[in-house]
């Protein structure tokens, strides 16, 4: 109870802030519609209107909720409409994506503590990698693959892939090092190979920031698939939703995506921290 | 004294020096080391921080390389002997692994060194038993106290038959009643295994107490001032630092330590 009063309080406030901000931003095609149709232009008339038009520039929050639901559960999962078969195409990229990024992060970090070249070489790429926008690397990826024929979710991994790495490449290289010189010393003494070190000390160690940079790559996967969806036709997808909600203005469908985006992060997120609790607990690392 | 020269010699350093390049120009660690021990000795070094005691214990494990001088360890030299995995070596903290048991982490160097799983696990059972630790193998490094964990780790350093143990201030993070303790468990433990022991502290009570040989270090550069053989027998019980003898040689490291001190 002590922490959900707080939790309510901050979402109670923030759906107020909200509604105020739907009248207001939503007044002014409220005061056009109302003028045309000659009704009177009372406070009630103008907020019934502000809170129930078909395209608000901002959507009042039970807006977004039942087009959430309509999306979720008012549609055969099968159907083109269906906020749950689109969040599956993206769920499914994002997975393809943190599989490939997650891998090769610790792939390179692994590299870089063992080889002093890679050690020079790779963070200036990987940091330089980030630096350029993923919204100009995104139709690179998308046409250069189409035009070698791979099209679908491969793709959108790769993008995926692409935001999901870091993090991880820098949580891993900085947990493989943390095992401190007599650690390193005790192992030398034995004669250790340094297969053996890597395995034996330097990964289980590693644990805590490994599964700290994996909350953040799980996250950023989900927007890198996202930002895949955007230029691929915006066919399927939470990314297409949001697109093709642009396109026609839907602002309640691009408000459902994005709460719908929002949740299956929360969700993946929840889900590697339960996963890192269960281990860190197993491995006597918790605290 | 009590020691005979022609015993079988382990360790032999003939005029080691160790500088160490730094941003602040060369630092002699060691300078003109010259120290030879015999098998089944326990030698202790003594001296102030920055005598070089523990740089001369890591060279002898092959940790740091002499940059000059010859030393060689059971004929090799120290690397041969660390690939030999002649050393078995204890530092001032335990370094257990938190996510392995007491057993498990007794069976790492174990199953570094490639010993079957029921070869590992004979060891493990014995070597609990030396350091009278049987019945916690099953415990987490969380659930012992600092006492237990550092006598795993010296079970550890034990496990796999090294020639030769190490041991850097093992017992300096302890208080000094669990100190005595684990001192005296020490001296059986030498007696029962046989190792030659090789024994870094700054205590001079500590060091009489336990060594057939002490080094006495100082420092600018690091080097030995004086090696003083003890006249105490083998076996030693708490209250033979109450015996003269005892004192006498207390008084001859307090000695050395002085020395070296007029000389900066």
């Amino acid at each position: 109870m002590n922490r959900i009063l707080p939790v309510l309080t901050v979402l109670l406030a923030i759906i107020a802030v909200w509604y105020v901000a739907a009248y207001f931003l939503n007044l002014n095609w409220a005061n056009q519609q109302i003028a045309r149709e000659g009704i009177e232009p009372t406070f009630s008339a103008l907020f019934q209107n502000t809170m129930a038009q078909e395209r608000p520039v901002l959507p009042a929050p039970h807006q977004v909720a039942v087009g959430l639901w309509e999306g979720i559960a008012g549609q055969k999962i099968t159907s083109k409409r269906s906020l749950v078969w689109h969040g599956w195409v993206t769920l499914s990229a994002t997975l393809a994506g943190f599989a490939i990024g997650s891998l090769t992060g610790i792939l390179l970090a692994a590299g870089i503590v063992h080889n002093r070249a890679m050690d020079q070489s790779v963070m200036p790429w990987a940091i330089a990698s980030q630096t350029v926008p993923i919204l100009a690397i995104a139709p690179m990826v998308i046409v250069v693959m189409a035009s070698v024929g791979v099209t679908g979710l491969l793709p959108k991994a790769i993008i995926s892939a692409w935001l999901s790495f870091f993090p991880v490449l820098v949580g891993t290289v900085k947990g493989l090092r943390t095992p401190d010189a007599m650690q390193l010393d005790l192992m030398r003494s034995w004669n250790a190979s340094a297969n053996q070190v890597f395995w034996r000390l330097r990964l289980p160690s590693a644990m805590p920031y490994l599964f700290a940079s994996l909350k953040v790559a799980i996250a950023a996967s989900l927007v890198g698939a996202i930002v895949g969806e955007l230029p691929a036709g915006a066919t399927a997808g939470l990314g297409a939703r949001l697109l093709s909600g642009s396109y026609y203005g839907q602002t309640v469908q691009i408000w459902s995506a994005l709460f719908a985006a929002a949740a299956l992060a929360g969700i993946l997120v929840l889900i590697v921290g339960w996963i890192e609790r269960l281990t860190l607990k197993r491995m006597g690392l918790a605290r | 004294m009590t020691t005979p020269s022609a015993a079988d010699p382990v360790v032999e350093a003939r005029g080691i020096d160790l500088t160490f390049q730094t941003a602040d120009g060369p630092v002699h660690a060691l300078k003109g080391v010259d120290l030879t021990i015999n098998r089944r000795d326990f030698v202790s070094f003594i001296g102030p921080s920055g005598c070089g005691k523990t740089t001369l214990l890591r060279t002898i494990a092959a940790l740091e390389t002499p940059t000059g001088g010859s030393l060689t360890v059971n004929g090799m030299t120290p690397d041969e002997a660390r690939k030999a995995r002649a050393y078995g070596y204890v530092f001032q903290a335990p370094g257990l692994y938190p996510w392995r048991t007491i057993a498990q982490n007794i069976s790492l160097p174990l199953e570094i060194m490639g010993y079957s799983k029921a070869d590992r696990a004979e060891r493990v059972a014995r070597v609990l038993e030396l350091v009278d630790l049987s019945g916690f193998g099953g415990k987490y490094p969380w659930q012992l106290s600092g006492g237990m964990q550092q006598r795993a780790s010296i079970a550890r350093a034990l496990s796999f038959d090294a020639d030769i143990l190490l041991m850097d201030e093992p017992f300096g993070a302890l208080d000094e009643i669990v100190r005595d303790r684990l001192n005296e468990a020490l001296l059986d433990l030498w007696a029962r295994t046989g190792k030659t022991i090789v024994f870094v502290t700054h205590s001079i009570p500590e060091a009489v107490y336990l060594s057939t040989k002490i080094v006495v270090m100082s420092p600018r550069p690091g080097r030995i001032t004086r090696v003083i053989d003890s006249p105490l027998p083998r076996t030693r019980p708490l209250e033979i630092r109450d015996s003269s003898d005892f004192i006498a040689v207390a008084q001859d490291v307090r000695e050395g330590l002085r020395e070296g001190h007029s000389y900066d």
